[in-house]
């Protein structure tokens, strides 16, 4: 898929502009921009995935990290206190630690990168992975599928639970003390 | 495959040109004449109240995290509805009883109040 010129350029474009955005996430003074920059960052990384063939995934990256786990961080920001305060906002702390960590993930991963035997694939017409995984689902799978909403439901009864706490049963109307 | 795509890549590169290209131009003729009432935050004409970071109630975060839930769900059912036809009766059913065990958990943050506001 990626052997002509184009796709290559694009790769690079995409790759850079990723790149880019992650480092605003972690350089920026102000936790606000780097919750934003999160947006570009994994918008690239679906369009690495739609580079790959991997239609479904990029997808589900925009859908569900673009469009929730963003909102999520976002709303996580701005609960923060002293949101506006730039010295509590997003500081740098322990850099020699920190590029010390940095340092050796980059290391492990580019040993892992250069030790890997790479399979080279040869380029065939890829169709949307999307019929596959909907086939998927619905047939060799359809019981993982069932328990998968399972989850979801565990999880959405989880979160109303723990938010919910302090909330007595609506039998009587005395609700509004405090809450905001 | 690729070729499907490009032209949201074309839509995409044209969006940040224009942008960036006004917003640079504007930059680089336009006049800068920085008054304190030009410094307000815009407030539809009302005199601004407050900070334009102010704190959220907690309770949009709950319904940040039911939609995440649903969002999570709409792509389990996104394969299906790109093969509604090929999976036929079987399909339907099998996808009906998944949206009906989240209907449940709907129904009990219904019940529990998370969609009240007060």
């Amino acid at each position: 898929m990626l052997n002509s010129l184009a796709a290559q350029a694009i790769f690079y474009v995409i790759a850079a502009l990723t790149v880019g955005f992650a480092a605003l996430v972690a350089f920026s003074r102000n936790i606000v921009y780097s919750a934003f920059a999160l947006v570009g960052a994994l918008m690239g990384v679906a369009g690495v995935y739609i580079l790959l063939a991997a239609d479904f995934v990029a997808m589900v990256q925009v859908l569900l990290y673009v469009g929730g786990i963003v909102v999520l961080t976002i709303f996580a920001v701005m609960l923060t206190q002293g949101i506006g305060d730039l010295a509590v906002s997003n500081r740098a702390v322990g850099p020699g630690a920190g590029l010390a960590v940095v340092a050796l993930a980059g290391a492990v991963m580019l040993y892992a990168t250069l030790r890997t035997p790479w399979h080279l694939a040869t380029a065939v017409a890829v169709a949307s992975t999307t019929y596959g995984i909907g086939n998927a689902f619905l047939g060799v799978y359809v019981l993982p599928f069932e328990i998968a909403s399972l989850v979801l439901l565990a999880a959405l009864v989880g979160a109303v639970t723990i938010s919910r706490q302090d909330t007595p049963p609506p039998a009587d109307g005395a609700a509004e003390k405090g809450r905001s | 495959m690729l070729l499907t795509w490009f032209p949201i890549l074309v839509t995409l590169a044209v969006a940040a040109l224009v942008v960036g290209g006004m917003v640079t131009i504007n930059r680089l003729t336009g006049p800068r004449r920085p008054s304190k009432i030009k410094g307000e935050e815009f407030e539809c004409g009302n005199p601004p109240t407050g900070q334009a970071w102010g704190r959220f109630s907690v309770h949009f975060y709950l319904t940040a995290l039911l939609f995440v839930v649903f969002d999570v769900e709409v792509i389990f059912l996104y394969p299906w509805a790109v093969e509604l036809r090929h999976l036929g009766m079987f399909g339907l059913v099998e996808a009906l009883i998944f949206i009906g065990i989240l209907t449940v958990g709907l129904v009990y943050a219904w019940q529990r109040g998370a969609l009240d506001w007060n």
